[in-house]
């Protein structure tokens, strides 16, 4: 089943100050089975993540579709859907992981997790319960689930990261170059989690900067090309 | 998904002056910012529309004057408001302009569907009184009768707010900014409005107390499940409350859409300004 298509996608940004839009990606077409995980390579300002944060609608998708296959919706065009139907998305369906940790101050890591369970309306017994599991999936030190993560080195963020996306157990998730700033041993570790997180059957789309890091662990692999103009299905580099 | 907005706001329009020939007409007017040269009139909320869905942080985010004050004061019946309509989905006004409800009517909105704390608490508490007295004035204007009963809640609530007990029979006006709008927030909370307004709330706190007001916003969302409009010059607060937000110009609506979305892709050339200048 196919997840998310993307057909015609482009996306440009118009900044006032320059009196200027400048195109960002063009004529962007791929799709996604259910299950799969996507990688997506090219050279800096290709438009990698671009294309995630529009999925995400962290952008607002300028020209062409972006077809879900939604739980709660059916299908959905996220360029178009409402800013409503989105945060309902997010809050169960799709989620988003990138390097950076942008979270309310003065939340513990644990409650940080719990968090994202109440705020789907789970009960507190059951966010508390899940929370420690996830925290403990993610091999997070138990001596760190009730600091503040603003101290955490950059591999504990980014589990920290992950298990609030992944405690929510989205179906599709968008990871944004998570392992950018981690040393090999901690980028072995996201591995396995992203290897586990493939066996329950989550979609992932990828960015990654590391070509072995991708190596069979993605299902396929799009090169973007710089000059905006990829089309998506004839770049495969390999498919395992 | 067919959601039904807790409150619908509908061209809401507030004006301070009564207008001259030269500024009457809307589609002619031309106005220094919101305001009109010739006759002085202010046009500080002009043409605001939205809704707010139950049990979402609404932000509202603008630049000093640009109108997000006197609009709450507009909606919580503060001040008169110039034009417009507002409709609240409540069985006891369903379908009902609330604006244009008799005074007793909107009192009754005022106790039972609405918070509000201010800008400057001076606007929300009786410095003089105590802080319980404060809560208990509140919940008496809503029917309150019995003391012990409206005392124990008066307990409860400074104690979410973190107001240590032996402070709750002293006057706010010997506290802090920051414990006068946690005194203020348990005031609003008092009756369980369905609809909370929070206008500049961690404003001139230092940053551990504000963090401790955002925390405790995020909370009474959580638990109570209370619709609430958070107003904001700080980017900063209304990006770690709200899921939606609305930028607001002279008084207009100039740009709304997700939180992260207006501010890593702002589409309005002063929604640009205004993120950039945040870096
Ligand atoms: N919010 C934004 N506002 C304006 N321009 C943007 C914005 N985001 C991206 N761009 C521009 O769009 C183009 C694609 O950027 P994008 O961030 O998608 O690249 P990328 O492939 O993810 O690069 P990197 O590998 O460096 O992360 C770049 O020219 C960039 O400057
Ligand atoms: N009573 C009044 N008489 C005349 N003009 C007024 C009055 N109250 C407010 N204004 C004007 O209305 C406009 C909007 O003011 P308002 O207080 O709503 O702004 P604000 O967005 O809340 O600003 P801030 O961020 O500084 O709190 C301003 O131009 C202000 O000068
Ligand atoms: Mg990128
Ligand atoms: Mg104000
Ligand atoms: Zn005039």
């Amino acid at each position: 089943m196919t997840i998310l298509e993307i057909k015609n996608f482009g996306k440009a940004f118009t900044i006032h100050h320059l009196d200027k839009t400048l195109p960002a990606v063009n004529n962007i077409h791929f799709s996604i089975d259910a299950g799969e995980f996507i990688g997506i390579i090219g050279k800096s300002g290709s438009g990698k993540s671009t294309i995630l944060k529009s999925i995400y609608r962290t952008y607002l998708p300028h020209t062409g579709e972006i077809l879900y296959n939604s739980d709660r919706f059916g299908q959905i065009d996220l360029a178009k859907a409402t800013e409503r139907q989105v945060i309902s998305l997010r809050k169960y369906e799709i989620g988003y992981v990138s390097q950076f940790l942008n979270v309310m101050p003065r939340t513990t890591c644990r409650q940080l997790v719990q968090n994202a369970l109440l705020e789907m309306g789970e009960p507190g017994e059951t966010a508390m319960i899940e929370a420690e599991k996830a925290l403990t999936h993610f091999e997070m030190d138990p001596k760190l689930w009730d600091s503040y993560p603003n101290t955490f080195s950059g591999g504990e963020k980014l589990r920290l990261n992950i298990a609030m996306a992944t405690v929510k157990k989205p179906r599709l998730l968008l990871l944004d170059e998570p392992t950018a700033s981690l040393d090999q041993q901690s980028k072995m570790k996201v591995r396995e989690i992203i290897e586990k997180l493939k066996q329950q059957g989550t979609t992932l789309v990828g960015i990654f900067h590391d070509i072995e890091f991708m190596e069979g662990l993605c299902d396929k692999v799009y090169e973007m090309k710089t000059g905006q103009v990829i089309s998506a299905r004839e770049e495969v580099a390999y498919e395992s | 998904m067919h959601e039904t907005p807790i409150l619908r706001v509908r061209n809401l329009e507030k004006q301070f002056g009564q207008g001259c020939p030269d500024c009457k007409d809307k589609e002619s007017r031309s106005l220094e910012k919101n305001y009109c040269s010739a006759c002085g009139t202010v046009y500080a909320v002009r043409d605001v529309s939205f809704d707010l869905f139950p049990g979402e942080v609404l932000g509202i985010v603008g630049e000093s004057g640009s109108g997000k004050s006197t609009m709450l004061q507009g909606l919580y019946f503060d001040a008169e408001i110039t034009g417009g309509e507002v409709y609240i989905d409540h069985p006891a006004v369903l379908d009902k302009n609330v604006l244009e409800l008799s005074s007793q009517q909107k009192r009754y909105i005022r106790n039972y569907l609405y918070g509000m704390v201010y800008q400057n608490p001076v606007h929300g508490l009786k410095m003089k009184f105590s802080s319980v007295g404060n809560i208990a004035e509140k919940m008496i204007a809503a029917g309150g009768r019995n003391v012990s009963s409206i005392e124990a809640r008066s307990k409860t609530l400074l104690e979410k707010v973190h107001i240590p007990l032996r402070r709750m029979k002293e006057e706010p006006r010997n506290f802090s900014g920051g414990m006068q709008q946690r005194v203020q927030i348990a005031k609003a909370l008092s009756n369980n409005p369905p609809i909370l307004f929070l206008d500049e709330v961690t404003t001139g706190l230092d940053l551990s107390v504000q963090a401790s007001v955002l925390d405790l916003i995020k909370q009474i969302q959580r638990d109570l499940h209370i619709s609430m409009i958070v107003v904001s010059h700080d980017l900063a607060v209304i990006r770690m409350l709200a899921d939606r937000s609305i930028v607001m110009l002279n008084g207009t609506i100039i740009e709304k859409g997700l939180t992260d979305q207006i501010l890593e892709d702002p589409q309005h050339e002063y929604t640009q300004q205004l993120v950039y200048s945040l870096l």
